[in-house]
């Protein structure tokens, strides 16, 4: 095998993750303090994160293409990963020492530096078989982290029922690849692009599509494939739940965008039209969903599968400003999810975590900061200007705008007003309502940090929305080009 | 010197400066609530002095936008970050920096709880009422539209009455519901001439077809605004829970959004559509002129009395304002800035004796001038202000709407002037039932007498209302040329005509 310097490089940040994770496994099982060790192996891979973000800037630019085909690098590629680790960052960050909750072992770092791995195989595949080992990677831990609270039927329940999806998921998508291989005589994403670029365009090969769309769109909590979202968000431990919230569907996002604009280039009317679906499905399920739900969690997971509608509305759009919509939606996304979970973490009463949303009642007199954050995120969920979520839903409508799928922006806006009402309903419990038995004071200098940053992407994105625009479209471009 | 400084844009954003004074206010509740009051309301009284010299360096002959600012916003995009002002948004900017310091005085002692949290609310509103009436990018101006919506929501939920939640929500959806139906058809306008500066939007010419669309769009967002019947539900009941200085606001200039949404983006930019929908307009505008003035006269609560006079009041509004012509533009506009002077004025006449004895329920009052015969005084002159008593600035609105409206349809005009009618009838039974009779009850007797304060608040109100309706063309000679673009430049008022034709 040739291993040559670009060989090295553009695979930096993934190397560094796979011996972190092995230095990781070691200093976990060689553990005699677990606690102390915990930390040491949290720290250490923090620290990975933070490496590997900064290989990215070390990997050449241009598109490569290496390991005969199964990988590529590109500019998608170094943004898309640059989130998975700020977001992978985040959540790790979050987990604060005092919260149990079966988490604060060793292993469970270890199982999210191989997800996060995962994660950027995912993005940076170049064929199918590397797709699907990706995918894989990221999966399997992350069934074990959900299932992590051992002693709560909660958690069991969701880790079985995440696995249980997750692997049907997985044969639908595995199922589409067969088909595919079958129909263009490849998995490798460049050759089927330029076998359907040549008419080879039958209907196998359209269904082997919408299977491994599907599966997909299980990865991304799209409606109809969201059942277990909400189980999921409610049983996993809630650093768990942070971590699902924000990275994974970042990851997978950017595996669809080079999947469909490379692969499917050229059939892009007719995963347009599975987008159209998913995305109005999502839009609805998750608008409605979540007004009724009590559990802080659940809600989030409804509110992610809204969000999931709004990204695949630029999706479906299929044009190059749909794809850079989608990168600035998600970037919104991840802040937004970072800057509510590290306020969700710090929800505790006498030191046991509560995770109603009725206990959020009262809390801007009792944290009028904390209170003032979660309001001004609220506010960006629902797309209220100002904020960035706001910026994320105009450039998603004006692709879809732009595409001529007018009907799908307006059932967008007018579920987003569905939506609304629910995220009101949390300022309404903090602000109009006084608080029964107030929470805990006292915010972790980790979990105020991430909120900082977050609120401060937020408040501040309009000054940088140019930077983001321009940054999109290039993207967009190189994909295109 | 004074050109070359961004004045606008240090209106706009100089109550921020404010909020961060609040920010840093340290010390017990006390120290903290008193110095908050008094940051607001300087920092609010400095932007008013500020925009007065936009009144002062206003040229009303020159046609096109003053005091223009022009910047890079979202680079190659046709987005930027563009201010300006005409004969339209100029008196609707000072109105705004007027009536924020005087709803920051009425609410100087009704509010004791959060009042740094309150008074931040109040500058931020300042700050996206203002930045909408001076946006030229249709962007920017949607930000400030919705924007609006952030710190009205708190101040009803926060410091309003029993059911404010419930007017909360329904004020908030009702709102986001039309405004977001608006976004879909700005960015298919966007899509269309590929910017979103409001000069170039005016100036392209839609498809009929096109337009009719774009402009149900539009009226969807500016009709829950204004509010139009049957849409108007929310106005009521956030007018009843929100505190007297919100309601203040509320009706004295978050409602004429709609109206300068109307001027501003429906007429000049969907003229053909304009002409085609203004008949059904005008069915609406009669209906709410005629039914909220009955339904005024059936109120018990002095508040809810008063929001739907401003109903009826601002259906003239949308009369004047679709009879396309220039008298009744003309007349719409001085109408609202009448309105927002007059109903202002009205809310906080509320307000007053409500602080006295808390009930608005007009049963619980009469004989209130034995106690406070300057209260009377003043509120008689805003009672006959808003029935139009000429002399006022109520008449002269009215009257230019009447005549706009007369030249367009006389069966509107009739209509219309029978909500005139029934507008002294509700006002002058209100004003008989809690100004005058016996004062029974010992409560009633006992009203302290207006203070320093009050009277602060009162006076200039007063003499502006007088003024207008003395001295109408301080404000026509702004307005006119603006007014006259309009009609000309877009063609909305020949298409009129061939439309009557």
């Amino acid at each position: 095998m040739d291993f040559s310097q670009i060989t090295f490089s553009a695979a930096l940040p993934e190397y560094i993750l796979a011996s972190l994770s092995l230095v990781l496994v070691l200093v976990a099982a060689f553990s005699a303090n677990q606690e102390h060790h915990m930390k040491g192996v949290r720290s250490l891979s923090l620290i990975g994160y933070a490496l590997a973000f900064g290989a990215i800037f070390f990997v050449p630019e241009g598109r490569h293409v290496l390991f005969n085909g199964l990988f590529e690098v590109g500019v998608l590629g170094y943004y898309m990963k640059g989130l998975v680790l700020i977001g992978a960052f985040f959540a790790s960050w979050l987990v604060s020492d005092g919260w149990g909750e079966g988490v604060d072992r060793p292993e469970y770092h270890v199982l999210i530096v191989l997800a996060v791995l995962g994660m950027m195989v995912m993005i940076s595949a170049n064929d199918l078989l590397s797709l699907y080992m990706g995918l894989e990677l990221q999966s399997l831990p992350l069934y074990v982290v959900a299932a992590m609270r051992t002693g709560s039927l909660k958690s069991s329940e969701a880790g079985l029922k995440y696995f249980l999806l997750g692997a049907l998921s997985s044969g639908l998508l595995l199922y589409g690849a067969s088909l595919i291989y079958g129909y263009t005589g490849t998995t490798n994403i460049d050759l089927i692009a330029a076998s359907l670029s040549e008419g080879n365009v039958s209907a196998g090969v359209t269904i082997g599509m919408v299977f491994l769309l599907s599966g997909l769109a299980f990865k991304i909590s799209a409606a109809p494939f969201h059942m277990w979202t909400p189980d999921v968000y409610e049983g996993a431990p809630t650093p768990v739940t942070a971590l699902f919230a924000i990275v994974p569907k970042v990851a997978a996002m950017g595996l669809l965008l080079n999947l469909c604009y490379d692969a499917f280039g050229d059939i892009s009317m007719q995963w347009s039209q599975i987008f159209i679906a998913l995305s109005v499905a999502s839009m609805i399920v998750g608008a409605t969903g979540a007004i009724m739900q009590q559990n802080i969690k659940r809600m989030m997971a409804y509110s992610s599968i809204a969000h999931m509608g709004y990204a695949l509305a630029g999706f479906a759009a299929a044009s190059e400003a749909g794809f850079a919509s989608v990168i600035i939606y998600m970037t919104t996304y991840l802040f937004m999810g970072a800057g509510a979970f590290a306020i969700i973490m710090t929800m505790r009463r006498d030191s046991i975590p509560v995770e109603k949303i009725s206990d959020l009642a009262g809390m801007s007199s009792t944290h009028p900061l904390l209170a003032a954050g979660m309001m001004i995120i609220m506010f960006s969920m629902a797309g209220i200007p100002p904020m960035a979520g706001f910026f994320g839903k105009w450039y998603v409508f004006l692709a879809a705008v732009n595409a001529g799928l007018i009907p799908l922006a307006v059932i967008g806006v007018l579920t987003s007003v569905i939506g609304a009402f629910y995220y009101l309903r949390i300022i309404k419990l903090m602000y109009f309502e006084e608080a029964e038995a107030p929470l805990d004071k006292g915010m972790e200098r980790n979990n105020r940090l991430v909120l900082v940053i977050s609120l401060g992407v937020i408040v501040l994105f309009f000054m940088g929305i140019s930077r983001m625009n321009e940054a999109a479209s290039l993207i967009a471009l190189s994909a295109f080009g | 010197m004074l050109s070359s400084w961004p004045l606008l844009s240090v209106i706009i954003f100089l109550p921020l400066i404010g909020v961060l004074f609040l920010m840093l206010i340290r010390g017990d509740q006390q120290v903290v609530a008193a110095n908050s009051r008094q940051v607001a309301l300087w920092v609010s009284s400095f932007a008013f002095l500020l925009s007065l010299f936009l009144f002062w360096g206003f040229d009303p002959v020159a046609s096109g936008y003053q005091f223009e600012e022009k910047a890079e916003w979202i680079a190659g995009s046709g987005i930027t970050y563009h201010l300006g002002i005409d004969g339209i948004s100029m008196p609707f900017i000072l109105l705004s920096t007027f009536l924020t310091p005087l709803a920051i005085l009425a609410s100087w002692q009704a509010i004791t709880h959060r009042v740094r949290e309150y008074m931040i609310a109040f500058l931020v509103l300042e700050v996206m009422m203002v930045g909408m009436f001076a946006s030229l990018d249709m962007l920017m101006f949607y930000l400030f539209f919705e924007g609006v919506l952030i710190p009205m929501f708190l101040i009803i939920g926060v410091w309003g009455g029993a059911e404010r939640v419930y007017a909360a929500f329904k004020f908030f959806l009702f709102t986001l519901l039309g405004s977001v139906l608006m976004l879909v058809c700005m960015l298919y306008m966007y899509h269309v001439v590929g910017t979103t500066n409001i000069v170039d939007l005016t100036s392209y010419d839609f498809l009929p077809a096109i337009q009719f669309w774009l402009f149900l769009g539009f009226f969807a967002s500016f009709a829950v605004k204004v509010p139009m019947w049957p849409v108007h539900t929310w106005l009521p009941d956030a007018h009843v829970q929100a505190p007297t200085a919100g309601s203040m606001i509320l009706a004295g200039v978050l409602l004429k959004m709609g109206g300068y949404g109307f001027l501003r983006f429906s007429l000049p930019m969907f003229p053909d559509a304009s002409a085609y929908f203004a008949p059904y307009i005008f069915g609406l505008s009669v209906i709410a002129v005629i039914y909220t003035s009955l339904v005024a006269l059936a109120q018990s609560d002095m508040k809810k009395l008063i929001a739907y006079s401003s109903v009826a009041h601002m259906g003239f509004v949308t009369i004047g304002i679709f009879s396309l012509n220039e008298q009744g533009i003309a007349g719409a506009m001085f109408q609202m800035i009448s309105h927002g002077l007059v109903s202002a004025a009205l809310f906080f006449c509320v307000g007053v004796v409500y602080d006295r004895l808390h009930t608005r329920d007009i049963g619980a009052y009469g004989g209130v001038v034995d106690a406070m015969p300057r209260y009377a005084s003043f509120f008689m002159f805003m009672m006959l202000a808003s029935v139009g008593l000429p002399g006022t600035s109520g008449f002269v609105g009215e009257m230019l709407v009447l005549v706009g409206a007369w030249q367009a349809s006389y069966w509107v005009a009739i209509f219309a002037a029978t909500g005139l009618v029934l507008g002294a009838c509700y006002m002058l039974w209100l004003y008989r039932r809690v100004i005058f009779g016996r004062a029974e009850k010992p409560e009633i007797q006992e009203l302290a007498p207006l203070n320093n304060r009050e009277y602060l608040i009162f006076v200039p109100l007063t003499i502006l209302v007088l003024w207008f309706g003395v001295y109408p063309s301080t404000l026509l000679d702004i307005m006119q040329g603006a007014v006259i673009d309009l009609l000309e430049v877009s063609g909305v008022g020949t298409a009129t005509q061939t439309a009557l034709r």
